[in-house]
């Protein structure tokens, strides 16, 4: 079992997660060339060492993250929210 | 080469004589015509197919562990060919007719056993869109066969047919002409086969990147040293995103985890291959040494472990039980996980690359074993004549490009659904 640190409810199994995919993917606009959209689709970098990809902590806070995994060794070596509004939210102090 | 007939086993169990090597061990050559990158199943076809069919006999396959150490090894050895969107159900067909003729074709016993392979279904519906299915199978000339609740029962009865099941049973559509094969026993085959034609099997010879003349590959660097070849051609799957980036090429392609299991050997349980594609995934099959061997779903994140994780073993266990339960106390002897390439449409590569001198041969999801003699037959064509064969026109990398994807499942872009 992985182990994921969700920054907001702490460690879990990852099959409390659903896997998003690599989360270096990123839509074109619109109105990009077909060519962009047809990368941003189909076409992935698929490495074998670190990836970082999108999960979301579907059977606890609902939060998307973005989790960076090595695919060689399943190790997780940094875990944030999806959503920067949502990082500086959770490391504001306490009020 | 010794040709192998009940004659020649007779004579060596009288003789006490060691057999001989069934392929040549040779030092790699400078310069071949061909070079296929991949020792398994698909690379070891294409070399045979290259020699045997379009006359290139002067071919390396170069294999960076031994042969049949990826995922020829490592599947669950179902044939068959029950698809039916144009392409797939051509293709599949095809090689079910080569799979049919094969052990003679390399006098090599590969255990060929068209035992029949059933799909269940779980509800009206269900039924009717395998009736669709398989009219569509029939209409290519494919053996199918609706079956309702009564004729599963009388061929498997070990199902569980309550009306209380996880997953009543409605029917299964059948196809009586798939089966199992010793998956083994093609890799060996084809190797000795292809080396009697003259192929260099080089094993323990990893590809570290290809030699590039103005655009052009035209050879490749090894663990052994530099090959120079006038065609390359890539037979990797499960890793052919880290061969086409050595290339350049960045592919519709990610790796995900498959796992298979074999339980303990039992008495005669199961006479057919059992297809489960409700909620949930699972296939099972008895072997000749009486293990059930099955698999469900993949593990559904990228990775290139080749080492599962727990929960599918529990899921999967959890449907074996739920359709057959006198499964429930029998013993996993052991479970493994190989390196699938999950295409984006679930269907694979067999396609020339934006690169000069360049072949691809990947992408095979879950359907490689399958596919292993039709696979290496439309591969050796594309490398010997520069053009496809009519049967893998449709399985072209610029398809996703074209808009023209195969998508079986109709899942979409997103490669761990397929």
């Amino acid at each position: 079992m992985l182990r994921i640190i969700c920054p907001f409810c702490g460690e879990r199994d990852h099959s409390e997660f659903t896997y998003g995919g690599d989360a270096t993917v990123v839509y074109p606009d619109l109105s990009a060339p077909v060519g962009a959209w047809i990368n941003a689709v189909y076409v992935r970098s698929n490495p074998k060492g670190p990836h970082r990809e999108r999960w979301q902590h579907s059977d606890g806070c609902r939060l998307w993250l973005i989790v960076e995994r090595d695919t060689m060794t399943h190790e997780i070596r940094r875990v944030e929210p999806a959503r920067a509004a949502i990082d500086t939210l959770l490391k504001e102090p306490a009020r | 080469m010794l040709r192998y007939s009940a004659l020649a086993l007779l004579k060596h169990a009288f003789t006490g004589q060691p057999w001989p090597r069934a392929w040549r061990d040779p030092v790699p050559k400078d310069t071949y015509d061909a070079v296929i990158v991949g020792g398994g199943g698909h690379g070891l076809a294409t070399a045979y197919y290259l020699a045997k069919e379009f006359g290139i006999r002067n071919v390396a396959v170069l294999e960076k562990g031994y042969i049949g150490s990826g995922n020829a090894g490592r599947n669950t050895t179902i044939v068959r060919s029950n698809y039916m969107l144009p392409g797939a159900t051509e293709f599949y067909d095809f090689s079910l007719k080569l799979w049919n003729s094969l052990s003679h074709e390399l006098n090599f016993n590969v255990m060929f056993s068209p035992r029949g392979q059933i799909l269940l279904l779980h509800s009206p519906d269900g039924l009717d869109s395998a009736a669709r299915r398989g009219n569509i199978m029939r209409r290519h000339g494919i053996a199918a066969k609706l079956l309702d609740r009564a004729g599963m029962q009388e061929l498997v009865p070990h199902l569980d047919y309550r009306p209380s099941a996880r997953f009543p049973i409605w029917g299964g559509l059948m196809q009586p002409t798939a089966g199992t094969a010793r998956h083994d026993a093609v890799v060996w085959a084809y190797a000795r086969a292809a080396s009697e034609l003259g192929v260099d099997i080089i094993q323990n010879c990893e590809v570290t990147g290809f030699l590039r003349e103005r655009g052009r590959v035209v050879g490749v660097q090894t663990s052994r040293g530099t090959i120079k070849a006038a065609k390359v051609g890539i037979a990797v799957a499960g890793h052919t995103s880290r061969l086409g980036e050595m290339a350049g090429l960045r592919l519709p392609i990610e790796s995900h985890l498959l796992q298979a299991f074999v339980s303990e050997p039992l008495k005669p349980l199961l006479d057919y291959v059992i297809g489960f594609g409700g909620h949930g995934h699972f296939y099972i099959s008895q072997s000749d040494k009486g293990g059930m061997v099955f698999g469900g779903d993949l593990d559904m994140y990228n990775s290139y472990a080749q080492r599962g994780n727990l929960p599918v073993v529990r899921d999967v266990a959890a449907l074996a039980v739920s359709l057959m339960p006198c499964l429930g106390r029998v013993r996993l002897l052991r479970h493994w996980a190989g390196v699938m390439d999950m295409t984006m449409d679930g269907s694979h590569v067999i396609s020339k690359t934006p690169v000069d001198g360049l072949y691809l041969n990947g992408g095979w999801c879950y359907g490689g074993f399958k596919a292993t003699p039709a696979s290496g037959w439309c591969f050796a064509h594309l490398i010997a004549r520069d053009q496809p064969d009519p049967l893998s026109v449709p399985f072209a990398l610029d398809r996703f490009a074209r808009g023209a994807t195969i998508d079986e499942a109709g899942s979409g872009p997103t490669p761990r659904l397929h």
